[in-house]
């Protein structure tokens, strides 16, 4: 077997050719497979839905677009600002839904609270709170487990290993914010005969970075084959605007506002991305690390941190099961 | 119970849902064989501080800790000898 070839730019892309690309498959996907008369994207303000919404304004008409913002009391006003900014920019009027009602109706925030003030009995809704996994992968193999941190409006901050169900209730939560989300976009799909068109990218979906019938329900996946930093590439020549590009992905889920590295992916993206590309082409960690400038070892503590994230979210990648699918 | 035994019959009731028990060697790793993910590691610390009294520090949570029924053992085995010479 011959090994692929490998170097630090191997996932330079021609973004006007990969941009017809995708454009022609969400026509193609929307108006022929799925005969559905347009499109609708949650904007969130960060690079991948802005991505989305870029390409969708190059597919399809502004009229065939829904650019749907939906904030809720613990969202950054700062997404919503670039979000809108974004939707001007592609000619775009975004309609706004507030979820804060729908995930009051749901109890999310208070079932969420409940965990945390099992964990630090002093906690209220002044505090802000986020989640963690430990980060430095590239330097020691540690195992993922979460931490959860608070802070007080004086800004002293507290941070503790989370038990299995304090964690279990925390994520069962919060993931009412992804899945109420979910529903409002399916609510102006099936008002306008429009289909869903989704906002994961490659490693997000490859590694389980998102909620089951949350922000990975969708009818088109336009941006599923992509690495994190082919998206910034494609963002650039698309014209997404640089507030977007410049900002650190974060989940906006936690109040005080997680980064997706230290939430899930434990690297930088332009780390992460060749090594990620190495484990799915089987190149040898040492051939990766000859092109990184990094020692074997820590391309295979990464190895071992992405294959084990890829077994143990399977389950999320599945369809339903019956017994004519066995 | 034998240590060993124990921590083989937490794993299999708790991971496995087999009634066959454990049904790997004890070198084989739980992260390779897919038998414990991010919660998983939750849940053996847990088992770890509730069956054998000590506290397990979060510098501590390694493969070469955590990985294995001989490298939970081993781990075991330094943090509370008296529960592992007296089993």
């Amino acid at each position: 077997m011959t090994t692929k070839a490998f170097h630090p730019d191997i996932l330079k892309l021609d973004p006007e050719k990969e941009t017809e690309r995708i454009v022609e498959h969400i026509r193609h996907t929307t108006f022929k497979v799925l005969r559905r008369k347009g499109g609708v994207v949650g904007v969130s303000g960060g690079i991948d839905s802005s991505v989305v919404l870029a390409l969708a304004a190059r597919a399809m008409k502004p009229a065939r677009i829904v650019a749907l913002l939906m904030p809720e009391m613990e969202s950054s006003p700062e997404s919503a600002l670039m979000g809108r900014e974004l939707c001007h920019k592609f000619n775009i009027e975004p309609l706004v839904e507030d979820m804060t009602g729908p995930l009051w109706g749901f109890g999310a925030y208070q079932r969420r609270d409940e965990a945390i003030k099992r964990l630090f009995p002093e906690y209220d809704s002044t505090y802000k709170f986020k989640i963690t996994l430990p980060t430095d992968l590239l330097q020691e193999r540690k195992l993922n487990f979460f931490s959860a941190t608070i802070i007080s409006p004086e800004g002293e901050v507290q941070t503790k290993r989370l038990p299995p169900k304090e964690l279990r209730q925390i994520v069962a939560a919060t993931n009412f914010k992804q899945r109420t989300r979910a529903s409002m976009l399916y609510y102006h799909a099936d008002l306008h005969d429009f289909a869903v068109l989704g906002t994961p990218q490659r490693n997000e979906h490859g590694q389980g970075f998102f909620v089951k019938n949350g922000d990975g329900a969708m009818d088109v996946r336009p941006i599923g084959h992509l690495y994190k930093t082919q998206v910034y590439q494609l963002a650039e020549y698309l014209g997404v605007p640089e507030s977007i590009r410049s900002r650190p992905p974060t989940t906006d889920t936690y109040t005080a506002g997680s980064t997706q590295e230290e939430f899930f992916f434990r690297l930088p993206f332009e780390t992460m991305d060749l090594i990620w590309y190495g484990l799915e082409n089987d190149i040898p960690a040492a051939v990766v690390a000859e092109g990184m400038d990094l020692e074997e070892a820590q391309v295979e503590h990464v190895y071992a941190d992405l294959l084990q994230k890829k077994r143990t979210t399977e389950y999320l990648r599945l369809p339903p099961l019956g017994l004519a699918d066995s | 119970m034998d240590i060993r035994e124990q921590i083989k019959s937490y794993i299999a009731e708790t991971f496995l849902f087999s009634d066959d028990g454990f049904e790997f060697s004890d070198d084989d790793s739980f992260l390779d064989e897919g038998i414990v993910d991010s919660m998983g590691v939750l849940e053996i610390i847990m088992f770890l501080e509730e069956t054998f009294g000590f506290s397990v520090e979060d510098e501590e949570i390694k493969p070469e800790n955590f990985d294995s029924v001989n490298n939970l053992y081993s781990y075991i085995q330094r943090k509370a000898p008296t529960a592992v010479s007296a089993s």
